[in-house]
């Protein structure tokens, strides 16, 4: 600490100047803050304020910089200072431009200013600059799991962006699904005709690709390591194992078909006129450029019923409850399968909802046109009679039951069942009943299971809306089906980011930077194991299984696999573990840095607590939107709500706070969380504050969990103010004084 | 007109079950019907929509479900205003007032339609006073319209019209002479030889023999 030498620089451009009293948080900079250098600019995001901060950092040694300025989210290309650690207090989003400019308010606005200095000062005294982490791993070839089309197009991606490849294929072929068609939904201009797969150009690229190595009839016995670092064995059904070194994973495992044997009321099994679509494919396959016969006689098929949704959108709680997406578009391709070979032939869509994604409207005209007929309905049941069915269904426009006699052929969409391995947290004997493949597919030896974790219907998990193709194991990326139902076009998409995003890992990994959310990250988790106990919470509650064990269950930090949330941080109990610039330390100093005035004052403080991937954009752009809310909060950004250590919570109460507010990111299945668990976690470990409120004398309101979205901003100033008001008729807190 | 339904029996011979595929081969605009994707839009901007028994949606899905008689002897696409409303909004582009047209024109040739439909009635008066002389008489319309139901219907209409009547006389917009014989255009032998080969090229387009 003692070549620690700290700066303080108050802007007073923006209206700062005329709004507040520089003077008054000059003197607090220096006197209460103990800034070594306290400079005043007018203007200090321009060429010359930056200026006069990188002479400080030259000449007289600047180590620790505290900008009093705008929001720590503007002018972040000014402020750039990689070398130094900087913390920011928010004079412009969070003060004047959120407060009334009145004579009377003007006491209240210059407290706030006051106490976000003393808040910065206290904060950047706590922090170290960042080292880089220091679990480096230098591999970088992609490995790629599974090779159908997503993962053919994964492996292809990588190589033409200059990457090594090692593909793993289950079976003795590549092309997967793909390969079984006979040809593929339209996909390029004009989208009206079945297309080729273009399947096999496909693996001839894959084969001569000298970046590429195909090992198949294989599978992954064993994956250790973090980005960067991951060895992987590979068992060979002959029963040779490698191991080899890979830097990131993308795993694109891809699809079972739901098995249409449990569907007895369509006839399925009953007469081998009744196929599902992957067995119209195998008979488009096998009649090549003749026309589709019956499989029962051979006979000529004259009319064709296709039944969409068979086994899928199932509120029953039997079949598939979702919907797979692709099957609308493949029934309306295997229908012109039928009418490209003879108009003559009826071919009639049963469907409940026609669903075509992308450019599937045009697909879908052009059948219309065709004369493939499209009935809204649903099916109720299909009958064998001889070498005919009879496709009895309710006629959802006409609201009748009704039926199409003399069909030759029944084609059920049965849709898409991910091959995405065992879940976490299932427990092993469960497995077995359980619709998803049971059969680990990575065989991570991570601590939380070895598979990615799946959110809904075995779907692996991925923040949905912001960043589709992770995964919650960083360096491992879903693609394809086993991350949602999709199609060959979708899943090439998906394939090529996932490959990207595997990239991203590997050279994330060897310069010992964070992935996403926090990319470029250079801080790490730091564990102080001589004050561990062993308690197991870290390495249970990481969202991203980054923690593993060792034999005597001490936390093991794989640093590669960290996604920087802190969620560790928050659930340690004995706070040990910490980043260098984020810790128990950085925010508990912020808080205490506050000037809470006593019980007579009328002068409440709340503590707000907001993630800074949502909630504090959210104030910050009330701020700019000058939606006023009350002069009594002072807002600490937090990564995470999931990193907030309940140590803050007992600190603020204890310095006399009145309120706390926690503001965090939507949880539940369509979470919002940047980091997944993190809110959940939190509103999870909040629920249990109550009974510490009560051991304190306190009321239970004076801490609240709130999920605020990014485009709260004007919600946000109204549940601070409605909050401040709850505070005022519970009245001031009784522990003023007392710290 | 004679042998309307000859014409029916004809039509249902020679496309048994394929309703649809007679309507596109014999109703104008009828090879449209196909491209309905059954969002109900139409059903749902149509300004006589609660009045009608099937709204165009139904009456296209009718159609592709083979209920002929039910679709022809239907008086809906009767209703029809000509608001053009579906039209416009129709995402697919189907020219949906034509259809109705076309599918109301067709019943008529075939003679299923509705006996007493009122825009069937008008439509009937319409066409024959204005084939006659190649013009429309109005004032003999106007009177057509009124006595359709009988004399007492007619006096009682006409005379609650009185007051219309009398400042369209003032305003020289009615001339009662016309009642006698009105207008005519200058070739209308011409204008009759222009209809009957309009109806014969129509008849066959339709498949109907002389």
């Amino acid at each position: 600490m003692s070549d620690m030498k700290t700066a303080a620089y108050l802007c007073t451009g923006c209206g700062i100047g005329e709004r507040l009293s520089a003077a008054q948080l000059a003197k607090v900079a220096e006197r209460e803050g103990k800034m070594h250098l306290v400079r005043q600019h007018a203007f200090l995001c321009s060429s010359g304020g930056v200026q006069l901060i990188r002479d400080d950092l030259e000449r007289e040694g600047v180590t620790h910089l505290m900008i009093a300025a705008c929001s720590r989210r503007a002018k972040t290309e000014a402020f750039h200072f990689p070398n130094t650690a900087m913390s920011r207090a928010n004079l412009r989003e969070g003060v004047i431009w959120s407060q009334p400019d009145t004579e009377e308010a003007r006491e209240t606005t210059q407290e706030m200013a006051d106490d976000y200095v003393r808040m910065g000062c206290a904060e950047v005294k706590k922090m170290k600059l960042p080292a880089g982490n220091p679990d480096l791993g230098h591999a970088r070839r992609l490995l790629v799991v599974g090779g159908g089309i997503s993962g053919m197009t994964a492996a292809l991606e990588a190589s033409r962006a200059g990457y090594r490849a090692l593909m793993v294929e289950k079976s003795g072929s590549l092309g997967g699904w793909a390969a079984r068609l006979h040809k593929r939904t339209a996909f390029r201009e004009p989208y009206t005709d079945p297309a080729d797969t273009g399947v096999g150009e496909m693996i001839a690229a894959l084969q001569s690709d000298p970046n590429i190595e195909i090992v198949l009839n294989a599978s992954i016995a064993k994956t250790d390591g973090a980005p960067g670092r991951f060895k992987v064995e590979i068992a060979v059904e002959s029963g040779s194992a490698r191991t080899e070194d890979v830097g990131a994973i993308v795993q694109a495992t891809g699809f079972s078909t739901y098995d249409a044997a449990k569907l007895p009321e369509f006839a399925y099994g009953k007469t081998p006129n009744v196929v599902d679509q992957a067995g119209l494919e195998r008979l488009a396959r096998e009649a090549g450029a003749n026309p589709i016969r019956r499989p029962s006689d051979g006979g000529e098929v004259k009319s064709v019923v296709f039944v969409q949704c068979a086994g899928q959108r199932d509120d029953s709680g039997i079949h598939l409850p979702y919907c797979s997406g692709f099957c609308c578009a493949t029934s309306i391709k295997q229908a012109m399968y039928f009418k490209d070979a003879n108009p003559a032939v009826d071919t009639a869509v049963i469907y409940t909802d026609l669903r075509v994604p992308g450019n599937g409207e045009d697909f879908y005209r052009s059948a219309q046109s065709k004369g493939v007929t499209f009935t809204k309905g649903k099916v109720t049941g299909v009958e064998p009679g001889g070498n005919q069915c009879k496709v009895s269904f309710r006629d959802l426009i006409l609201d009748e039951d009704t039926a199409i006699s003399d069909v030759d052929l029944v084609v059920l969409a049965t849709g898409q069942v991910p091959n995405s391995g065992v879940n976490i947290g299932d427990p092993e004997d469960a497995v077995a009943d359980a619709e998803v493949k049971p059969i680990s597919i990575l065989n991570l030896s991570y601590r939380q299971g070895p598979d990615l974790p799946q959110l809904k219907y075995g779907f692996t998990d991925s923040h949905f809306i912001c960043f589709p193709y992770e995964t919650r194991r960083t360096g491992i990326y879903a693609a394809g089906p086993v991350r949602r139902p999709m199609d060959i076009a979708q899943a090439t998409e998906d394939a090529t980011g996932a490959a990207l995003k595997g990239i991203q890992a590997m050279e994330n990994a060897h310069a010992g930077r964070a992935a996403h959310p926090r990319s470029g990250d250079l801080s790490f988790p730091i564990v102080r194991l001589d004050g561990c106990t062993q308690c197991k919470r870290c390495t249970v509650e990481c969202p991203f299984g980054a923690i593993d064990e060792d034999e005597k269950t001490y936390p093991v930090f794989n640093e590669s696999r960290c996604r920087r949330c802190g969620t560790c941080m928050g659930a340690c109990p004995v706070r040990v573990i910490s980043f260098e610039n984020y810790s128990v330390d950085t925010v508990g100093a912020q808080i205490k840095a506050v000037e809470v005035p006593d019980e007579f004052s009328e002068k409440p403080r709340i503590l707000v607590l907001a993630c800074e991937n949502d909630a504090y954009p959210a104030i910050d752009m009330a701020g700019m939107q000058k939606n006023v809310y009350s002069a009594f909060v002072r807002v600490i950004p937090v990564r995470c709500l999931g990193s907030v250590n309940a140590i803050w919570i007992t600190d603020a109460l204890t310095c006399g706070y009145d309120g706390i507010m926690m503001m965090g990111c939507k949880h539940g299945d369509d979470y919002q969380c940047h980091f997944v668990k993190g809110s959940e976690l939190a509103s999870v470990r909040m629920s249990k504050i109550g009974d510490t409120l009560t051991q304190m004398s306190l009321e239970t309101e004076r801490v609240a969990t709130y999920e605020v979205a990014i485009t709260d901003m004007a919600r946000v100033p109204r549940l601070i103010d409605e909050y401040a008001a709850v505070i005022n008729k519970i009245g001031m807190s009784p522990l003023k004084g007392f710290a | 007109m004679g042998n309307m339904t000859e014409l029916n029996e004809q039509a249902l011979a020679k496309y048994r079950n394929s309703f649809l595929h007679e309507v596109e081969e014999r109703v104008e605009e009828g090879d449209w019907v196909k491209m309905c994707m059954q969002c109900g839009v139409c059903a749902g901007s149509c300004t006589f929509g609660p009045h009608w028994e099937h709204s165009p949606q139904k009456i296209f899905m009718m159609i592709r479900a083979g209920k002929r008689e039910e679709v022809l002897r239907s008086d809906s696409m009767w209703m029809c205003t000509s608001c053009y409303n579906c039209v416009v909004r129709c995402p697919r582009k189907l020219p949906i007032t034509q259809i109705m047209h076309g599918l109301a024109q067709y019943a008529h040739r075939l003679g299923v339609a509705p006996k007493m439909q009122p825009t069937r009635d008008l439509s009937l008066i319409f066409w024959n006073n204005c084939i006659k002389t190649g013009r429309v008489n109005e004032l003999r319309f106007t009177l057509s319209l009124y006595f359709k139901d009988g004399l007492m219907a007619g006096i009682r209409q006409a005379l609650s019209m009185q007051s219309i009547a009398l400042a369209l006389l003032m305003a020289k917009r009615l001339n009662p002479l016309e009642f006698f014989k009105g207008h005519e255009c200058k070739d209308k032998a011409g204008i009759h030889r222009m209809l009957k080969k309009a109806q014969e090229i129509e008849s066959r387009r339709q498949g109907a023999h002389k």
